[in-house]
């Protein structure tokens, strides 16, 4: 119960990391709201929590939308009261090398992965400082960390994160706000189901991590739940890898 | 109950931080060697672990000498079975101006923070493997992070514990032993009283933590759990921040 009384709102909780937190929270007694632009799956979360006693509600959000920010975090104080807990969590994927990037795709990918994390984290400021505080959580990846042969847009959009959450952490210590990153290596998840498809691809995404193995999208919610409940009262401005020591070499 | 049916050995375990740790330990399920220099101190946490339902060891150990570590780590086992879950905890905490620090103060940093975390992984390999896997633990510092003017063996000492942990990670990762660095900032301990209660290095040190508190040890004990847990299963050779901001800015 780790999560009693609190509110928390989950971006890209229709997709398996977002989803595997949103339960998770829901379990740990938080009031969540799923958001998605998926909405069947987004909706299918927030049924199955509320199926399972929990409490949810499903938000249709666009993170790169600033007016749907507003309706989003409005839905969140008209049904719950509040913003206690925003876990950025939505983005999308993309392997394209730098010199085969699109300037649209470039933007696509800034504009869900960077511009969706600002836009969320500037939107619930008012509610969480009113409330005397709260936690912001980043979901970034290792590529913000070291570099690849695949994608471009991606990997930069991941590394601006730590600096979105660094920048939070220090603007609102004193409002009782915290921010961190939280930086996953390789999730079991459908957003790399392509490179996952053939065995060798599978044994690829895997050569290179000490634990052997990919990690599941539930180690990556408890990984958000530590940093989203007060068990961490004293981390901000800071990030926490889970990558079965893939960046650790 | 997040450690139950667990051992666990804790070095500095007479000291706050180590006591805390112990004592949270046992109230989640887990059976505690507790390793200390302070017998007097140190029995007395045991012995209120157990007071209080839990079940706990306390076992003299300088964690500079290697037959001190074999011995205990054989306590360990001998009482309550293969070691999961080792906390290199054990530390000493002196400002030393560089060109006025004695190769003798240096030595002595040195052997207690970076040796002293070497032999207690070294020694409780064996009995991690007969337990299957387990979770390391090292107690690093923010001085393992970033430089500052006055303390320069500790900075280094705490250095070579970030490091050592990422090795050791990659080293021992196919033989499921995770192994991860908790860096604290300042933590409202008798390790930094002197510190703080110097009348020009106590405010300057205090407005550079944007939360504007020391942390308390209950706050890094709580880091710890999660480490030492299994919530942190694709957590290996990664660094863990609890500073309230100070290394962000």
């Amino acid at each position: 119960m780790r999560l009693l009384e609190k509110i928390a709102l989950v971006t890209g909780g229709g997709g398996d990391i977002g989803g595997a937190q949103a339960r998770l929270f829901a379990r740990e007694r938080a009031r969540v709201v799923v958001t998605d632009v998926a909405e069947e799956a987004g909706q299918q979360v927030a049924s199955d929590i509320a199926a399972d006693g929990g409490s949810a509600l499903f938000v249709r959000l666009d993170v790169s939308s600033e007016s749907d920010w507003e309706a989003a975090v409005r839905a969140c104080v008209d049904r719950f009261g509040g913003v206690g807990i925003l876990v950025n969590n939505a983005g999308v994927y993309q392997t394209e090398a730098i010199e085969h990037t699109a300037l649209d795709d470039w933007e696509r990918v800034m504009g869900v992965n960077i511009d969706g994390a600002f836009l969320g984290t500037k939107a619930v400021i008012p509610s969480m400082r009113s409330r005397g505080g709260g936690a912001i959580v980043n979901v970034a990846s290792t590529t913000a960390l070291v570099g690849s042969k695949r994608s471009s847009a991606y990997g930069a959009s991941k590394a601006a994160l730590l600096s979105l959450s660094r920048h939070t952490a220090i603007q609102h210590a004193a409002d009782g706000i915290r921010a961190n990153t939280l930086v996953p290596g390789p999730v079991e998840t459908e957003m790399i189901a392509e490179n996952l498809a053939t065995p060798e691809g599978k044994a690829a995404s895997v050569a290179r991590v000490p634990l052997g193995r990919l990690a599941a999208p539930t180690e990556i919610a408890y990984a958000a739940l530590y940093l989203a409940s007060d068990v961490s009262s004293y981390v901000t401005g800071s990030h926490l890898v889970v990558d079965g020591g893939l960046t650790a070499q | 109950m997040k450690l139950e049916g667990k051992v666990a050995v804790i070095s500095g375990a007479a000291g706050a931080m180590g006591a805390i740790e112990a004592r949270l330990f046992a109230a989640e399920g887990a059976k505690v060697l507790l390793g200390d220099l302070a017998e007097e101190d140190g029995n007395k946490v045991a012995g209120e672990i157990e007071a209080s339902g839990g079940q706990a060891l306390f076992h003299r150990l300088d964690v500079t000498k290697e037959s001190d570590w074999v011995a205990a780590i054989a306590a360990a086992e001998r009482r309550f079975g293969p070691v999961d879950v080792l906390i290199n905890n054990a530390g000493v905490y002196r400002t030393t101006v560089i060109d006025k620090t004695t190769v003798a103060d240096w030595d002595d940093i040195m052997a207690i923070n970076a040796r002293g975390v070497f032999l207690g992984t070294k020694s409780v390999i064996p009995s991690m493997r007969r337990a299957g896997g387990g979770s390391i633990v090292n107690i690093s510092s923010t001085a393992g992070l970033v430089g500052n003017a006055v303390e320069g063996a500790y900075t280094a000492s705490k250095g070579a514990v970030r490091m050592f942990s990422k090795a050791a990670a990659i080293h021992y990762a196919a033989e499921g032993i995770r192994v991860n660095s908790v860096h604290p900032g300042v933590i409202d301990t008798k390790m930094v009283e002197h510190l703080m209660a110097d009348p020009e290095l106590g405010p300057l040190v205090m407005s550079k933590i944007p939360m504007g508190r020391m942390g308390t040890a209950a706050e890094v004990a709580k880091m710890v759990l999660f480490l030492a847990s299994d919530d942190s299963s694709y957590t290996t050779g990664s660094e863990l921040v609890v500073d309230g901001g100070y290394s962000a800015q």
